[in-house]
């Protein structure tokens, strides 16, 4: 009988897991210090911005990129790192909150679907059909007219809107794991239907959640991006990157092309950085692909 | 000594869109304390939905247990509410599947999973289950349990992973062990391991075993009281010498033609059994072997035979012996 499995056990300390992440997705680990400085640049944003967001100087209007002003100036004289930098705040707040929110509701949805199957499968279907025919941004914007303009408010639109949609992920990837021969094996012994869930469903399904999580933050981002761009974001003075981006930035785009520019490439290095650590998360962490390779 | 189990007309059928069709249909038989029965037939003859169906594995929709008592140590598994299925399934009865490599959790380790049954139903704390685990794992002669504890299922071979299967389904010493076809996965050279091993745990354990195969060898071997089954039915139930000495059906006298021998002295060719096995959704409306039978008779195209006694313990479902 062949023994493969005489090595130790796989249960790897923290420090090992970030070698192979280094080791394995080279690309991975450089886009998760690019999160860590996004996420730092959030939390510290009153100690490494050199002025105030909303400091003002008619000096220095309209200054392009220099050593004193990097990312240069908008309109009103106020530096465009400050406002980056604080606007990464924002985004941090509402792209964690809400991606966080949103992967907690397709969870729920979607496990308690796929595990309790029949009529109120159909019904929570049906209306997760109508509400994807829905674009997430008209939902959005008829939310906060309603409701008035607010961070608290777009976290959980933002939340509830593309937690009901990627609850179909989740409820296919349960699906086909409650199929297998394991999850037959657990109810042959007698499992309660809490534990089949919580240990032989969920760990089998962290991999979507993963990527959906990481996904999310992301689209997250930017649709407030896109709200503040219309005018349905979190109110000025509050620098934003979408209300950057559509208020000096489209308005001054021929004078300084810095002022779109700036907050237009934090947005995408940022997201870009996060799907692609999701990624690298995702093929390292899966139970599934442990000694894959 | 009255038996342990008692399948009484157990019928299970699947609605599909094509319509519907009976898996398992009035199959009726009993295992006593401490009894190795095996089940026998082809592929889609019902053998293991019968075990399932004992379980209440079936998954419903499609599947749905239509008739018949399952009587496990005198009380019916089929009227049990789900609190009372559960507390039986792993406790009293364990279940060994078909497929090693796909019957373990890729995410848990093995000693979470051979531990699950001890904390699920003893009320164990881990830290107890897992110690006991361990002993079981060196029971099924696991080298090195205590490391093993910690292994992933992707880290072990397929037999390692049945003799897993096996440690878990006795964590909780059963009464009766249902092996779904345990060694039709495996390397040859690995299925008489597993199964020896699986006789003697359940002897240690004192369980009684259903044993369900298509391999007649393992059947000679470790079987005291062997069912045939085909489309659905038991065609002839018999103590496991009876059956091999005087087989009274024509189906189960196919089957031991169409397997060879090795203490036969004559070159005597393999007879097959001409023919397909039937469609389950439309079976003849006789005896379902009528057409592929050797000595079939008018009437066995028009009646269907029921399984009647021939002899002590034996019974078979066909007009000739009727």
């Amino acid at each position: 009988m062949s023994d493969i499995a005489l090595a130790p056990p796989a249960r790897a300390p923290s420090w090992e897991f970030l070698t192979r992440l280094v080791r394995d997705k080279p690309l991975g680990a450089i886009c998760g210090v690019v999160c860590v400085l996004f996420l730092l640049c959030g939390v510290f944003a009153d100690v490494l911005a050199p002025y105030g967001f909303n400091q003002i100087s008619p000096l220095n209007r309209l200054k392009p990129p220099s050593w004193a002003f990097p990312f240069g100036t908008d309109n009103l004289g106020r530096d465009m790192l400050s406002r980056c930098i604080y606007g990464a705040r924002m985004s941090v707040i509402i792209g964690f909150s809400a991606a966080a929110l949103a992967t907690a509701v397709s969870v729920t949805i979607g496990v308690l679907c796929a595990w309790l199957g029949g009529w109120f499968d159909m019904l929570v279907q049906r209306f997760v059909d109508a509400w994807m025919s829905f674009p997430e941004l008209i939902v959005l914007i008829v939310v906060v007219s309603v409701l008035g303009p607010g961070m608290g408010q777009i976290i959980v639109v933002l939340g509830l809107a593309l937690g009901i949609a990627g609850s179909r992920i989740i409820r296919g990837a349960v699906l086909s794991v409650r199929q297998t021969m394991y999850v037959h094996a657990a109810q042959s012994i007698g499992a309660k239907s809490r534990r089949i869930v919580w240990r032989h469903l969920l760990p089998n399904v962290m991999a979507p959640v993963i990527v959906l999580f990481t996904n999310r933050v992301g689209t997250a981002i930017l649709a407030e991006s896109g709200l503040s761009f219309l005018g349905f974001g979190v109110p000025p003075p509050a620098p934003t990157w979408g209300a950057m981006l559509s208020g000096s930035g489209r308005a001054y785009m021929y004078q300084g092309p810095w002022l779109a520019l700036a907050p237009g490439l934090c947005l995408t290095i940022v997201v870009f950085a996060i799907s692609m650590f999701g990624d690298a998360l995702r093929d390292l962490l899966d139970p599934r692909m442990r000694g894959s390779r | 000594m009255p038996a342990l189990l008692e399948v009484r007309g157990l019928t299970t059928r699947f609605r599909s869109s094509g319509g519907t069709v009976t898996a398992v249909d009035d199959v009726s038989f009993d295992v006593a304390q401490g009894e190795t029965l095996a089940i026998v037939g082809e592929s889609g003859s019902g053998k293991s939905v019968t075990a399932l169906s004992i379980l209440r594995l079936i998954p419903t929709p499609p599947g749905r247990i239509e008739a018949g008592q399952v009587l496990f140590e005198g009380q019916d598994l089929l009227t049990l509410d789900d609190a009372g299925i559960r507390a039986i399934r792993g406790s009293r009865i364990g279940m060994i599947f078909q497929e090693p490599m796909s019957s373990l959790n890729p995410a848990l380790t093995i000693g979470l999973q051979v531990a699950e049954p001890i904390v699920e139903h003893r009320g164990a704390t881990w830290r107890d289950a897992l110690t006991r685990a361990r002993g079981l794992l060196d029971r099924v002669r696991i080298p090195d349990a205590a490391q093993r504890l910690a292994a992933y299922p992707h880290q072990f071979s397929g037999g390692m992973r049945q003799r897993v299967m096996i440690a878990m389904a006795q964590a909780c010493e059963p009464t009766l062990t249902i092996a779904d076809e345990p060694t039709t996965a495996l390397d040859v050279t690995v299925q008489a391991q597993i199964l020896d091993l699986l006789k003697t745990r359940s002897e240690e354990t004192g369980s009684a075993l259903v044993l369900i195969t298509h391999d007649l060898g393992v059947v000679a071997r470790y079987a005291s009281r062997v069912a045939v089954m085909y489309a659905g039915r038991i065609v002839e139930i018999a103590p496991a010498r009876r059956l091999y000495r005087t087989p009274q059906h024509p189906y189960t006298r196919g089957l031991m033609q169409s397997v060879p021998r090795l203490d036969s002295d004559t070159a005597e060719r393999l007879v097959p059994i001409e023919g397909q096995p039937p469609d389950l959704g439309r079976l003849p409306q006789g005896c379902a072997f009528a057409p592929r039978c050797r000595v079939v008779m008018p009437r066995c195209r028009t009646e269907r035979p029921v399984l009647a006694q021939i002899a002590d313990n034996h019974a078979a479902a066909c007009f000739h012996h009727a």
